[in-house]
């Protein structure tokens, strides 16, 4: 890939490079007696290595100016190949943490490999491994066909990609070691926090500068989409992450903000992460690749404008339903709890949007399994949207809070929504990209959908069982006055749910290996292309480009 | 300095309308005759197999 970059971009590449080894080294200095000093290491040999790389291609040609006439979608090949290999470990771990909960002597007495370690493993490694990357990837993909642009350089993606999992393994990393700030979904320390904010702003400009360049006059909805995405994840990242560190040799920080404030500031983030990380963004997935493969426009624009504002104003106030009961005062309570039945409006009208989009072209959705795990995507939409919006009415919240249910509920929207939209848009831009005429196996698809299909409804229902028998031994009383069950009762009684959920996960995650798979098969194989097929290729009448002689 | 009152006052005056005027105004753009072939266009053009070159 470097010799995809102009002699200028290699220039900066290098100073991006050497900065990296530069701070790497003094973190690994100063943080000699603590664990920022691996992480030092770390970003110091990710520095090395792309001297390494740019050493290596060193006076190759600079690219052709023919290039300029092409869209640049290297960024996001990689983006995707990515995307499936942090789906298989993130899942993987999540296997792995379910089996603790049903057999809690799996940690084989070792710390890394304790629960609480673990879980934040598999929470980044899904959210923001798996989903951030199948983000990045689509988003530079839509963006360019929506725009009729090209991406403004060839530096700036690459920077973005790379950057952002170099965050995502220094994220994976500390947890292991220890490190944590101890905020959902916002666990990494205070230098990682600083490093996602210079990528996040590059990913940003991107945006905004191929949105400049623009040859269509209207900015498709779906780009709307991932702009709120990057730009509202820029403000919940930099505000839930005013910390203090104890030193800059330490990985240890102090919120800026305490008490309730400081758990009002991270529902904050943390339900606006589920709004603007796991909805937005991948709604801008659906709005283009569910129409794309259809082959019908979207049933109405009109309503996609009006629920995209309603979705990103009112997900803003929702995050207090998170503490209901709590020392939050009352009315900011009930303000969540009432825009989070509200938000059922323009959810549901995304939703039936995409549904209605297939009206008329069902026979698609039977035959083509790429289509359906999109159609299933916004059905499960729908489903968690209803229950997320009924659990934080506060008299079901005292019944649900802290009980597996909210578990099933996340799994319903993160398996069921997220996933299966990731995998579905996935597996149609793989051939389009890497001008194939099919994926390798559209009976591994077949797999794959139903082996998701039956992991989603297995964990879901595991966990609503779980949770509702864990709420309501929580809160039943004896004659006497005094709680019916102890804590340990609750548990013994979760212990078959427990099981199940770690097979229902299991499904899904041998569904996320046959993917991998698949669309690795689908790269390696040099098939050409067929002009019939030509609506799903690009580069019409330049098939050779896809088989080299002797490949 | 923000205390409670200051903000319940915000939210029981600008906060009680400043969304409302919003959805107003969202609406108004939605369905404003003028836009209806911008959209129209819009929906067409990403399943319209003509897409896969940038403009020069």
């Amino acid at each position: 890939m470097i010799s995809q970059l102009t002699g200028t971009e290699r220039v900066l590449a290098a100073l991006t490079f050497l900065l990296l080894v530069l701070f790497g080294m003094a973190m690994a200095v100063a943080g000699r007696d603590d664990l920022i000093g691996p992480h030092g290491w770390i970003i110091a040999l990710s520095g090395m290595a792309g001297i390494i790389a740019l050493l290596r291609a060193y006076g190759a040609p600079e690219p052709s100016p023919s290039r300029l006439s092409e869209y640049y979608d290297d960024p996001s090949k990689a983006g995707i190949v990515l995307t499936l290999i942090w789906g298989v470990v993130g899942m993987l771990i999540g296997v792995w943490v379910a089996a603790l909960l049903a057999w809690p002597e799996l940690t084989f007495d070792t710390e890394w490999a304790s629960f609480g370690r673990l879980r934040p493993v598999h929470t980044s490694g899904v959210i923001f491994g798996f989903g951030g990357n199948a983000l990045i990837a689509t988003s530079l993909h839509v963006l360019q066909r929506t725009t009729r642009a090209r991406l403004p350089d060839q530096f700036s993606p690459w920077f973005v990609l790379f950057g952002y999992n170099l965050f995502c393994v220094l994220a994976a990393s500390g947890y292991l070691m220890g490190i944590t700030q101890s905020k959902e979904y916002a666990e990494p320390e205070w230098y990682a926090d600083i490093f996602l904010v210079i990528v996040w702003v590059v990913y940003f400009s991107i945006y905004i500068r191929t949105l400049m360049r623009r040859n269509e006059p209207h900015i498709y909805v779906a780009n709307w989409y991932y702009m709120a995405f990057i730009l509202v994840i820029a403000l919940l990242h930099i505000v839930n992450n005013l910390v203090v560190p104890v030193s800059l040799g330490h990985a240890k920080s102090y919120s800026l903000f305490s008490g309730v404030q400081d758990a009002m500031t991270q529902w904050w983030y943390g339900h606006n992460a589920v709004a603007f990380f796991l909805t937005a963004g991948f709604l801008g997935m659906m709005y283009y690749y569910l129409p794309k493969r259809a082959g019908r426009p979207i049933y109405s624009y009109r309503m996609s404008i009006i629920s995209f504002w309603g979705i990103t104003f009112m997900y803003m106030w929702a995050g207090s339903h998170h503490l209901h009961y709590t020392a939050l005062p009352h009315w900011v309570q009930t303000l969540g709890m009432v825009f989070s039945v509200v938000l059922l409006v323009p959810s549901w009208a995304s939703a039936g949007n995409a549904l209605l989009t297939l009206n008329g072209a069902w026979h698609k959705v039977r035959d083509d399994a790429v289509l359906r795990f999109m159609m299933l995507a916004a059905i499960f939409y729908g489903l968690t949207t209803f229950e997320g919006s009924f659990l934080a009415i506060r008299a079901v919240n005292s019944l649900s809070h802290y009980t597996d249910w909210t578990v099933g509920h996340v799994h319903a929207g993160a398996l069921g929504w997220v996933a299966l939209i990731s995998y579905g848009s996935l597996y149609a831009l793989t051939p389009w990209l890497w001008k194939r005429p099919a994926l390798y196996s559209a009976r591994l698809v077949e797999w794959h959908f139903w082996l998701a299909l039956a992991g989603t409804v297995i964990y879901v229902f595991a966990m609503w069982n779980s949770g509702i028998i864990q709420g309501l031994m929580w809160r039943t009383y004896n004659d006497s006055g005094t709680l019916n069950y102890s804590f340990v009762d609750s548990l013994v009684a979760m212990h078959p749910y427990y099981i199940a959920r770690a097979f229902g996960g299991l499904l899904f995650l041998i569904g996320a290996v046959i993917a991998l798979y698949n669309i690795a098969m689908t790269i390696r194989e040099p098939r050409p292309v067929a002009t019939e097929s030509a609506s799903d290729i690009p580069l019409v009448g330049q098939p050779a480009s896809a088989v080299q002689a002797g490949e | 300095m923000i205390d409670h009152e200051t903000l319940t006052h915000i939210a029981k005056s600008f906060g009680l309308f400043y969304l409302i005027a919003m959805s107003i105004g969202v609406l108004i753009y939605a369905f404003w005759p003028g836009n209806k072939h911008r959209f129209e266009r819009a929906a067409n053009t990403v399943v319209s197999d003509e897409e896969d070159r940038p403009c020069p």
